[in-house]
């Protein structure tokens, strides 16, 4: 299973929509993209999960690094649409206290 | 030299041989002199090169733009010449790193280890299996003497190499704490600074820590992060999730944790895991946990060590033989 990354670019948002399964060897890719746009001062980084039906903890730390370099250069990251079963993985990890994840539009698996 | 002259002799009479009778057994001898070439390490060009003289030798009238276009192929096929060399020498380094790491897991092996305490009190079995040489999960015991035994079951996010590092620099801390100060919430957060200070910033770990007291039969614990642990009550046949939230080790310098306590009943168990059990997964299809439960409850009947290798079994069956994740399954059963 692989994952297209797709980003659109609407005023101070980047738009990260995500399809497919992150893991081990998809994860590098998607750090390359999302670690770049986190380090825009202001911006806002939106990923849409969507259609992402499997994440391992590979990608859990992508979204950790991703985080930590907000902090630094102040953007925000924000993380929409998650299934549960991949939110569960962000729960368990605590990662939901501190994270801005919208999960009102939770799909099934 | 001598022995490609023989091979551009042979192989001179292999095309003559070919070309006059198209027998398909003069192909397979091709292809053993591929394969033998192969050995020798001839590059693709100078077969091409064989070819072209064989020619010349068999047709010396040959017109000539059949030789310029043989030549003309000659130079192509160079950089695959180059390709092949290049090939050649990255199978001897990948052999080498291979052997590197084999004495790196093993070395592993034995900075990690631990021994699982033999008591009357309380029995256990514990099984790490990792999914490839190293292993990223860890669990560890530690027995103070006094009635109290400690357990800690952890999980490197990242694999490999840099997480087998992770785990023995997370061990050596641990052994460096004071046997004082076992509280699972404690140790949770000393590990945190620990590992936010030290480890890349791509690194994280998640832990849970279980302080079992043989006095009281009380299970106190904290998590950072860490799959939910279970606890499985004979009498009703029952499992309930032993949850406590907690960030992940090395996320944020500030992080506490909670500690929570669990009386354990004689006969009843608690069972500690990692993800590479709850995320097994047979092709496509993700294994639910009420799976998990209902296996390791049909092996609940035997000795503690028997249930964990029998739940790993089956689970290893069900995944055709090939681990995803490591796989680290702790159980302890109160006898007393």
């Amino acid at each position: 299973m692989n994952l297209t990354i797709d980003v659109s670019n609407k005023e101070n948002v980047a738009y990260v929509t995500l399809a497919g399964e992150v893991d081990a060897f998809t994860a590098p890719k998607l750090k390359d993209t999302l670690l770049p746009l986190t380090r825009e001062e202001g911006q806002t980084v939106e990923v849409d999960f969507q259609d992402v039906s499997y994440m391992d903890s590979t990608g859990l730390g992508v979204f950790i690094s991703a985080l930590k370099s907000t902090k630094e250069h102040n953007s925000e990251m924000k993380l929409v649409q998650m299934q549960d079963r991949v939110y569960r993985l962000f729960k368990i990890t605590g990662l939901t206290e501190i994270m801005n994840i919208d999960s009102t539009v939770r799909g099934g698996m | 030299m001598s022995t490609l002259k023989l091979d551009l002799e042979n192989y001179k009479e292999l095309l003559q041989e070919y070309i006059r009778t198209k027998d398909e057994q003069a192909l397979y001898q091709a292809e053993q002199f591929s394969k033998q070439s192969m050995q020798h390490k001839i590059s693709p060009d100078e077969i091409i090169n064989v070819h072209i003289q064989s020619l010349e030798e068999i047709y010396p009238e040959m017109p000539e733009y059949i030789q310029s276009s043989m030549n003309f192929l000659l130079e192509t096929m160079i950089s695959y010449g180059l390709a092949y060399q290049e090939h050649q020498s990255l199978r001897e380094k990948q052999l080498e790193l291979k052997s590197e790491i084999s004495v790196a897991a093993n070395m592993q092996k034995t900075l990690l280890s631990t021994v699982k305490p033999e008591l009357e009190e309380v029995e256990i079995g514990a099984l790490s299996v990792p999914a490839k040489q190293m292993n990223g999960d860890y669990h560890h015991f530690v027995y103070d003497g006094k009635g109290n035994l400690g357990i800690a079951i952890a999980d490197v996010i990242g694999k490999g190499v840099p997480a087998a590092l992770c785990m023995s620099m997370i061990k050596y801390s641990m052994d460096s704490f004071p046997e004082m100060r076992m509280d699972p919430d404690v140790i949770l957060g000393s590990l945190n600074r620990v590992v936010e200070r030290n480890v890349d910033s791509s690194m994280f770990v998640t832990m849970f820590y279980g302080l079992y007291n043989f006095e009281d039969h009380t299970f106190s614990y904290s998590s950072a992060g860490h799959e939910p642990c279970f606890y499985y009550r004979q009498d009703q046949d029952e499992f309930e999730e032993i949850d406590a939230p907690g960030l992940i080790l090395g996320v944020s310098s500030e992080s506490t944790y909670v500690r929570y306590e669990k009386k354990v009943e004689k006969g009843d168990l608690v069972i500690l895991l990692t993800d590479g059990v709850t995320e097994c997964r047979q092709g496509e299809r993700f294994i639910e946990q009420e799976e998990v439960l209902k296996v390791i409850k049909s092996f609940a009947h035997l000795p503690a060590q028997e249930i964990v290798e029998n739940v790993y079994r089956y689970f290893e069956r069900l995944q055709d033989f090939q681990l995803r994740d490591d796989f680290t399954l702790i159980v302890l059963r109160r006898n007393v």
